[in-house]
């Protein structure tokens, strides 16, 4: 496995995620900063939480034109992986590489909590190695996660299997309950809650770990 | 340059008494120019030079075999092993959060930060200690929302974890209410940078933010008492920016790891004035200024502005000769200014030039050292007397009173709050907030650090020594409870005008008691603020000293945590208890009553107590443990219950005033649940220190059973704590 996590100016998740990916995939994990256009060959990039460029403009718009996200995009559309969590998704929707927006959570504030969801597919290098349905808890932290997105996309996303995690307690108001959503080569993957923070009991709960065991599974 | 003849009036604009400016003619031999004059007045403001309070923070022990650091530099320093240190300390943010909440809040974050990473420490953990007025309070809502928001806003953006602090509410802070703040960090102890100016001709550097007019006289302001137009000082509140922050903590603690900095601090109040003085004053050198290559980010600044700014975000070094473009580079792939912007000297002065000509000329030893220090009068607070036992009828029986106070503005969950706060960033939150302390673990160890808040004002308002005893006695115990060995406090102390003899009897007597018990535990103050003036038209705040706590548990295996995880486990009660209701909230909240004297502290068994409690954790005989405080007894496991989502039992002995067994809040108590085949273990251990530890009653089922009550379903406990706060959010009260 070869895995690497872009930081950008305002990341503040990017050491969280390249230390549960080192974990996981019992792999060094490497760093790559936003300027960089030259990539090592990888498996897979995760685009991590935080408040980049602190998130002044709309959440990850200013990243999204980062020179790093050409060489991301180029990456994905020969099918390399690519997970964005938290502000990594709102990049993804930013630079277009997935459908829909990231609008500010229905209660208007920051939340941060542990919540309810169910795996809404299991077809995906990222979502495998859950059980069909399978309930879980993550932790989500956002001001931003209310996922929108129009009709037609919605049935697409819908009919084409591509809604990968679903709330059960809907913390911002998303659109059918969608955390997360995969693109239509299914190689990419943005989601609100963190599955980096859920690897350990330790830390409150490792529901997410059966994530990063998909990709072991699937890229390694 | 031509500066204005300084006039009786422009220095009482300035803060400065009649005495302080003939002090002033003195030690210059001449009138100051304007600039000199704002220098003087920032930094012999209480804000910055402690005039009141310095002959009585001597008195608080600082010293313990694991303290590398204590008070004096920007942050304290303790020793955690394995070659690592924990930095850290509280501070004020009063006045600018009570003036304009969202920026005061969050700018104080941000400056608490600063303290920390300044020393060489990434930040792991943030706490808040925050004291509201009376909830039906017009402002009250508006300022909670503010602040709770500008805390997390900063915070959050940053990627530090906030996950501990204290929420309570009172009619004393109406007009003026606290927000302090503190953070931890951790550093290596090779590695840790202080903040005196040493090696002439070494230059001296500015990083980070540019420099506009915003806070001019911050620090004036927080020494100085409100009144009705206080809103006009909303321009000297700063504008904090986080994202410059983040990238700052990046950059600095990126040129840390190479070997050009000699000295470096960051510009809090009184920004690059506080920030030059303080650090030549520690090397005992002098600084040369070429103030005009200071970043601007407005047009037509002067000298005085310049000096006196508080803008954010901004820090300065002094580096190793030829290391600038070393440390130019690493600013720059942050997208940081950088500038050199004067010298290390060895004449004792700071020389202050504008575009080449002398803009001030001051000797740094008086003005940052030899400001003036004030044995203020003071009277003690008059005493008040016991309430033990019995407290006369109750409107209510024990049941209701329960869920009144589970309801009430101090002891309600403060949920709504914390789930604002990123608490879980940096993916080593261990002990989330709502127990006794928070726990984080040291990153890429098995070891923790605990961290609290506490104070409780409505003691100290009642007998200002036996409240400061309270509030490190507390602290204390919450770190015992999750199972750490507390190390030592930062403090942030909060009073009204000194100048009022009754406002500092307050204070020397918190301070005699946090003194006595700092000594009496073992756990000495390494860091800590005062803000004083916190009153509004003679209306003075409850005296608050909060005390931030911090313990190391060597071992997360060996922790604990308020929840249990079974039934049948036997709830053991360390501790005497008289039913003690003099100062508790059952007589505020139940009762109507704000009167009687606090519960009295008895160190020599808090220490026992405490020692037995952290010796059984250890030992692996506790499942959970919670430190036994607001509300008594009967609250504290009800607490516990939600924690855990179970029921529990509780016998009330057949001797026992139950109202004041379940309510009183004696001190140097525990609760714990003990597996019943630890259970002799344990006592044959309590019986061996002294320490009195008896059972109970038992952990199970949905409700919490007391005898002679209807039992409590969880449900109803946790609809009623849970409750309030979102409904006042709402505007439900």
């Amino acid at each position: 496995m070869r895995a690497a996590v872009i930081t950008f100016p305002g990341s503040n998740c990017d050491r969280d995620l390249a230390v549960a990916m080192e974990r996981c995939f019992d792999k060094p994990v490497a760093r790559i900063w936003h300027q960089d256009t030259d990539l090592p060959p990888l498996d897979l990039i995760g685009i991590p939480g935080g408040f980049s460029f602190g998130d002044y403009l709309r959440c990850g718009a200013i990243a999204a034109r980062s020179p790093v996200m050409r060489e991301v995009a180029r990456q994905a559309a020969r099918g390399v992986a690519v997970l964005g969590i938290c502000n990594g998704f709102q990049v993804l929707t930013e630079a277009g590489l997935l459908p829909g927006a990231l609008l500010r959570n229905a209660g208007l504030g920051f939340v941060c909590r542990t919540v309810a969801m169910q795996v809404a597919t299991a077809s995906s290098p990222f979502t495998g190695s859950f059980a069909a349905d399978a309930r879980i808890a993550l932790p989500v932290a956002h001001h931003d996660g209310n996922y929108q997105i129009d009709e037609d996309g919605l049935k697409r996303l819908e009919d084409e299997d591509r809604v990968a995690f679903r709330y059960l307690e809907n913390p911002n108001g998303s659109m059918a309950g969608i955390a997360g959503v995969l693109s239509e080569q299914r190689n990419v993957l943005g989601m609100m809650p963190h599955p980096e923070r859920a690897i350990e009991p330790l830390l409150g709960g490792s529901d997410g770990l059966p994530l990063f065991r998909s990709l072991m599974g699937a890229l390694a | 340059m031509t500066t204005p003849a300084i006039t009786p009036e422009i220095v009482r604009e300035h803060g400065l008494s009649e005495a302080e400016y003939q002090n002033i003619l003195e030690i210059l031999g001449r009138e100051p120019n304007l600039v000199e004059l704002g220098i003087f007045s920032v930094m012999w403001s209480e804000h910055c030079s402690y005039k009141s309070s310095r002959k009585h923070l001597s008195k608080l022990p600082t010293e313990a075999p694991w303290v590398v650091c204590g008070p004096g530099e920007n942050a304290g320093v303790v020793d955690i092993g394995d070659g690592q240190v924990a930095i850290f300390k509280m501070e004020s943010h009063n006045h600018p959060s009570f003036i304009e909440p969202y920026q005061g809040a969050a700018t104080g974050v941000g400056g608490i930060l600063r303290d920390v990473f300044t020393m060489g420490a990434r930040p792991v953990a943030l706490l808040n200690a925050l004291r509201f007025g009376d909830p039906s309070h017009p402002k009250t809502r508006h300022l909670v929302a503010g602040v709770v928001s500008g805390i997390g806003g900063y915070g959050n953006c940053v990627g530090v974890p906030t996950v501990a602090g204290e929420t309570t509410f009172h009619r004393a802070y109406n007009g003026n209410i606290l927000v302090n703040a503190m953070c931890v960090g951790v550093a290596e102890a090779d590695k840790v940078f202080y903040a005196a100016a040493a090696g002439v001709g070494n230059p001296v550097v500015y990083a980070g933010a540019k420099t506009g007019r915003d806070g001019i006289h911050g620090a004036t302001m927080a020494s100085a008492e409100f009144t009705e137009d206080s809103d006009a000082k909303r321009p000297t509140v700063q504008v904090g920016d986080p994202f410059t922050e983040k990238l700052l903590i990046e950059a600095c603690l990126e040129l840390m790891q190479k070997d050009c900095i000699v000295a470096i601090q960051d510009m809090g109040a009184a920004g690059l004035t506080s920030s030059s003085f303080e650090m030549a004053s520690r090397g005992g050198t002098g600084i040369e200024l070429e103030l005009d290559r200071v970043p601007l980010r407005e047009e037509g600044m002067v000298p005085y502005e310049v000096m006196l700014s508080e803008s954010q975000e901004r820090m300065l070094l002094v580096l190793k000769v030829g290391r600038e473009d070393e440390a130019r580079a690493v600013m720059e792939k942050w997208g940081l200014d950088f500038a050199t912007i004067g010298h290390v000297t060895d004449t004792g002065r700071m020389v202050i030039r504008w575009h080449g000509e002398v803009a001030a000329d001051l000797p740094i030893a008086p003005v940052s050292g030899a400001s003036p220090v004030y044995d203020r009068p003071s009277v003690p607070t008059p005493p008040r007397l016991p309430i033990v036992g019995a407290a006369g009828s109750a409107p209510m029986d024990d049941r209701d009173a329960l869920l009144v106070l589970l309801g009430c503005p101090d002891l309600a969950s403060k949920r709504w709050i914390w789930e604002q706060y990123d608490h879980m960033v940096m993916g080593d939150t261990v002990q989330r907030p709502g127990g006794d302390a928070a726990v984080v673990r040291v990153h890429g160890t098995n070891k923790g650090l605990a961290v609290t808040s506490d104070c409780t004002p409505r003691y100290c308002e009642a007998c200002p020594r036996t409240g400061g005893m309270q509030a490190v006695a507390e602290a204390w115990r919450n770190l015992i409870a999750v199972g750490a060995k507390p190390l030592a406090i930062t403090n942030c102390l909060n009073f009204g005008n000194p100048e009022r003899p009754e406002i500092m009897g307050q204070l020397v007597g918190a301070i005699d008691g946090m003194a006595a018990a700092c000594r009496a535990l073992d756990f000495p103050v390494v860091s800590g603020n005062v803000s004083l003036y916190n009153e509004t038209e003679g209306r003075a705040v409850q005296p608050t000293p909060n005390i931030g706590g911090v313990g190391l548990i060597e071992d997360l295996g060996r922790m604990t945590g308020m929840a249990w995880q079974r039934p049948e486990l036997a709830l053991v009660l360390v501790g005497e208890s008289n039913g003690w209701l003099g100062g508790s909230l059952y007589l505020r909240e139940v009762m109507g009553r704000e009167e009687g004297a606090p519960p009295q502290v008895d160190l020599p068994q808090e220490r026992r107590n405490g020692d037995f409690v952290r010796e059984v954790i250890t030992a692996r005989l506790v499942e959970a443990c919670h430190d036994l405080s607001d509300g008594g007894l009967l609250v504290g496991l009800a607490e516990m219950c939600l924690a855990s989502d179970m029921g529990a039992s509780l016998d009330v002995p057949r001797e026992a005033t139950p109202s004041a067994w379940l309510f009183g809040e004696d001190q140097a108590r525990y609760l714990l649940a003990v597996s019943p085949d630890a259970l002799g273990d344990l006592r044959a251990r309590a019986r061996g220190r002294g320490v009195i530890a008896r059972q109970v009653g038992t952990t199970g089922g949905r409700s919490l059973n007391v005898t002679g009550l209807v039992p409590i379903s969880i449900d109803e406990m946790r609809a009623r704590h849970e409750g309030w706060l979102p409904a006042l959010m709402a505007g439900g009260h």
